[in-house]
């Protein structure tokens, strides 16, 4: 302990304050939440695009800016955390923009209380925001425009609806949202290609056990399993035409030797390092095979044609699909799992993954050289890209963002392409698209009993007790219209009874959903802004894996379902 | 669909305009609320204002917004924290000013300055320092602990608290936690269904790595962590007491570790990650607190209401599951209450628990803490023969110190009962011994 280390520099005020997300996203999800502009078009109750924002000022996002056209009422103070009784007359944006910005002194908040269909003809005035969250009731025609711009500009749209119990939102994101950091949980990570093993590998296995049968006890409970599997195939493979074990019979059968090589004279009766070799059998002895959604990216179109202005992911795509097509192989991640054994062996061999993950990933930016100068990039993409790109190549994942429905004011509602899939998740028992069913014919009623200038206002479904009964009747109509037009546009012909079922079942959620009459439940809406803003945080910090496009939140059953529409 | 006549067009004055969405529910039926339990309009407004409700742990700040935007009105909450730095990216009643004050002083009188009306009475200690009766004022308890014991304790206690002459002693407890992206919600009724001590193995602690790892053959940068935590410490600063929260302890540890990591060659020591280590911090985010609390929130609610069914009712499902690392999922079930639970099972049932028959008494007492299904650190055990070991009094202590030397084979016998208590809970659990 003579010379340690000079003095540490602590941690500064800003990793003490977001120490436990840092923990979650590092520090470059944290600038890509700095340098974000997220607008909230904000109306109804207004409830849950603020608690949206609540949970995405207190991780620190650079910018937003709340536009809303609403007085402060009596009403928003029995719902809504951000006003007080002072504010009553006031600008609801003004308001909730300044008890937000109370949250984080690192916020800038800013807010616009022109109407929102004034507000959005002026120029240039999305430009600013790298994210619009809007929320129902929306005007059709305005709702439009933010898909419209969302589609030009390639930046993500959220719209989010949040009526009683009930809630749902849809994420219009750019065609290829590619997402490298995807966190994968940790069990399903591990590659050590013991069916594919290199020659330094081997050579470290035979090493390793060299004499296995002739080791003293300490030594033969400290072989790393990794050593112990490749030898006990190598033995295999002699007796099996130099086959390793090729489905589960065969691999129960090795596992069964392995586990047999194991001393039981020992004080516990067994071998740690052997238990592992035997749980690892089933699940390291698969071919190091890529999923076809991995594949897919390296068929995609924008892999396959690299130009001077292709995004970097596509870059690295094309090296890794062509690494892939040379070698069969994915490059290799070169993480090891901790197992028993001694220090300087487990370093070892460590150093062995390290090694080939690092020749591997030289391999690959060669390549992301060759296309680059090919393509005349003239930027060159950092190797610490193609480095993240090399080591989570197994788990990368491709969201292909698209339009959600607008529900038009004449005219059906088309789902397309994805008609079909849903038609059949109708017949599902605890489907919730019944609930998405509702919702929809709660906007199709919205935007046909409203004026059809966007400036006029909503109307809201269940306001008055007079109305109730005849209101649910007609969006119920609207709804088994959407329905029974869902069903036809994906040719299907479903079962007559359980076809009555899913009506009934829509019936009842109109019913519940009109029952609200357009209020919103501060925990429902609480519930909903958390799930938005984990997505906000997702698609800003391009972490983790976003929803793709719809989620459905019952409050009755609590339960959530999500669907690609 | 019939509706309580209190209000008759959308905008009302006087003292409910403030309540007018939530009042949508409280005077209308859905298609979803049972009748014989909802009474709509002014027997379930004044019985929802008049229930008294308790809460705690660290989804506290959200849990009084929700409860009071829920329309309770009077809310006693206990935490025996101040307020941390670290605590600010997410509990979202505390700023910077306020860091070393106590929470649950803070959060109360936020919430009551935000929501007039709602009454607030915060308590600054542990929730085991009040007794059953103190609990028994409640229509519902509900809990975002951070620390199973704390809940295994609440949890015990009002199962304890259930008299079936007396209905009202039954005290629901809706309890969440969370982790990162991941979190869950559950609804228990004490001795009715399933407990937090029937769940215990869904929060199985996290294995611990054997001493002779840490002290001989460290191989990850937390093996030389751990090693300065637990070897280092005790060897060169045995005189103080490690103080998790002061820097120069940590920055001393930090030193210690990354020492015996460059002596190993093994990378990747930091601060961050000593910190992580030592402090065993779960990282945590407002979004997935806002998530289950609100869950937490939204049961309570229909609890108190009727205003739609509430998970928990026995035979449906009590237990909601969220993960929101990849895409949005959720997993609602019923968890079964378990017959052999040593809080609500029958209490004749032993539970079984594996026990190595050369292991030491001393051996076997450490491994309970670890142990899924009994987390015990502090248990005393006896046997229908004999005390082989109590730790809760001194001179029992003494007088049972001597079996700890004992293999556990010349203690007890297969399928023997013991009793094990743990000064933590007030009850005692009973484990059958399976030899492995």
């Amino acid at each position: 302990m003579a010379d340690l280390p000079p003095p540490v520099q602590g941690p500064t005020a800003k990793e003490k304050k977001y120490d436990r997300q840092l923990r979650l996203w590092g520090a470059n999800g944290q600038v890509a939440l700095e340098k974000s502009h997220i607008l909230l078009i904000n109306s109804g109750p207004g409830v849950v695009g603020l608690e949206t924002l609540k949970n995405l000022v207190l991780p620190g996002i650079g910018n937003f800016t709340i536009q809303d056209s609403a007085v402060v009422s009596e009403p928003d103070l029995g719902v809504n955390f951000f006003l007080e009784e002072e504010h009553l007359g006031g600008s609801r944006a003004e308001h909730t923009c300044g008890l937000l910005k109370e949250l984080n002194p690192d916020v800038n908040g800013n807010f616009v209380s022109e109407p929102v269909e004034s507000w959005i003809s002026h120029p240039d005035v999305l430009f600013p925001y790298t994210l619009i969250l809007a929320t129902a009731p929306i005007h059709p025609l305005v709702l439009s425009t933010l898909s419209a711009y969302a589609d030009t500009a390639q930046i993500p749209l959220f719209y989010v609806h949040s009526v009683g119990f009930y809630s749902h939102f849809s994420v219009h994101l750019p065609p290829a949202f590619p997402v490298v950091d995807t966190h994968p949980s940790p069990e399903t990570t591990s590659d050590l290609r013991l069916l594919k093993p290199w020659p330094e590998l081997l050579e470290y296995a035979t090493q390793k056990t060299a004499n296995l049968q002739g080791m003293s006890p300490d030594d033969h409970g400290h072989v790393p399993f990794v050593a112990l599997l490749l030898h006990f195939l190598e033995e295999w493979k002699k007796e099996h035409n130099g086959e390793v074990p090729q489905n589960y019979k065969e691999k129960t059968a090795f596992r069964e030797t392995v586990s047999k090589a194991a001393r039981t004279n020992t004080p516990e009766g067994g071998e740690e390092n052997f238990d592992e070799a035997v749980a690892a059998v089933l699940k390291s002895l698969n071919p190091p095979e890529p999923s076809s959604s991995v594949k897919d990216i390296f068929k995609a179109p924008e892999s396959l044609l690299i130009r001077h202005n292709s995004p970097s992911f596509w870059v690295i795509a094309n090296a890794i699909g062509l690494f892939y097509t040379k070698y069969g192989v994915l490059p290799v991640p070169g993480a090891v799992p901790d197992m028993k054994a001694r220090s300087a062996d487990y370093i070892e061999l460590q150093n062995v993954y390290k090694s080939k993950a690092r020749k591997d990933l030289a391999e690959v930016v060669e390549s992301v050289r060759f296309l680059e100068r090919n393509a005349n990039r003239t930027a060159q993409i950092e190797e610490k890209n193609v480095e993240a790109f090399c080591k989570n190549a197994a788990h990368i994942k491709l969201v292909r963002g698209r339009p959600f429905p607008v529900i038009p004011r004449e005219g059906e509602v088309k789902f397309g392409g994805q008609a079909r899939t849903l038609a059949q998740q109708l017949s599902f028992p605890d489907s919730l698209l019944p609930i998405y069913i509702a919702f929809l014919a709660w906007d199709k009623f919205t935007a046909t009993h409203s004026p059809q200038a966007a400036s006029s206002a909503l109307i809201i479904p269940g306001l008055s007790p007079t109305d109730l009964a005849s209101e649910t009747e007609n969006i119920t109509s609207l709804a088994f219209t959407i329905v029974s037009d869902l069903v036809k546009e994906a040719s299907a012909s479903p079962d007559e009874a359980d076809f009555a079922t899913v009506k009934t079942q829509i019936g009842e959620c109109v019913q519940e959903l009109v029952r609200a009459g357009g209020a919103e439940l501060h925990n429902i809406a609480a519930l909903t802004g958390g799930i938005v803003s984990q997505e906000i945080i997702k698609v800003v910090t391009e972490q983790y894996v976003p929803v793709d496009n719809t989620c459905v939140f019952d409050g009755v059953r609590s339960r959530t379902a999500v669907f690609r529409v | 669909m019939a509706e309580a006549t209190i209000t008759s067009s959308s905008t009302v004055a006087g003292p409910r305009a403030k309540w007018t969405y939530l009042d949508k529910f409280l005077n209308r039926t859905g298609p979803f609320t049972d009748p014989d339990s909802f009474q709509p309009g002014k027997t379930v407004i004044e019985s929802l204002e008049r229930s008294k409700v308790f809460g705690a742990g660290g989804l506290g700040c959200e849990i009084l917004k929700n409860l009071a935007l829920s329309g309770f009105k009077d809310i006693h909450v206990i935490d025996m924290d101040t307020i941390d730095v670290s605590n600010l990216n997410r509990q979202f009643l505390f700023r910077a000013a306020d860091v070393g004050s106590f929470k649950a002083d803070t959060a109360a009188r936020f919430v009551e300055k935000r929501v007039k009306g709602v009454k607030i009475t915060p308590y600054c200690g542990k929730i085991q320092d009040k007794d059953e009766a103190y609990y028994m004022q409640f229509a519902m308890i509900v809990c975002g602990l951070d620390s199973i014991e704390a809940r295994r304790w609440i949890n015990a206690t009002l199962v304890g608290m259930v008299d079936e002459q007396d209905p009202d002693s039954l005290k629901p407890l809706i309890d969440g936690g969370t982790e990162g992206f991941k979190g869950q919600a559950k609804v228990i009724l004490p001795t009715m269904t399933s407990c937090i001590e029937c769940q215990l193995d869904m929060h199985a602690p996290r294995a611990a790595v054997p001493l002779c790892t840490l002290a001989t053959i460290p191989r990850q940068p937390q093996h030389c962590i751990e090693w300065a935590h637990i070897i280092a410490w005790e060897e060169h600063r045995k005189e103080i007491t490690l103080d998790t929260d002061d820097p120069e302890h940590i920055t001393w540890l930090y030193q210690q570790a990354l020492a015996r990591a460059q002596e190993f060659n093994i990378p990747g020591v930091t601060y961050s990650m000593t910190q992580g280590v030592v402090k065993n911090i779960i990282p945590a985010i407002a979004s997935t607190n806002a998530i289950v609390a609100a869950s937490c929130c939204n049961e309570a609610f229909k609890l108190a209401t009727n205003t739609n069914p509430f998970l928990g009712f026995p035979e449906t499902d009590n237990y909601m599951m969220y993960t929101g690392d990849e895409s949005v999922y959720t997993y609602t079930f019923e968890h079964q209450k378990k017959d052999d639970c040593p809080v609500c099972g029958l209490g004749t049932i032993a539970r079984p628990l594996e026990v190595s028959p050369n292991m030491t008494l001393q051996d076997f007492v450490e491994s309970l803490a670890e142990k899924p299904e009994a987390q015990l650190k502090k248990p005393s055990i006896r046997t229908g023969e004999k005390s082989l070991y109590i730790q809760s009094l001194a001179d029992l202590e003494r007088q049972t110190r001597h079996n700890l030397e004992k293999k556990m084979v010349d203690l007890v016998e297969e399928g023997e009962e013991m009793v094990i208590t743990d000064k933590a809970f007030p009850t005692q659990f009973k484990y059958k011994v399976v030899f492995k």
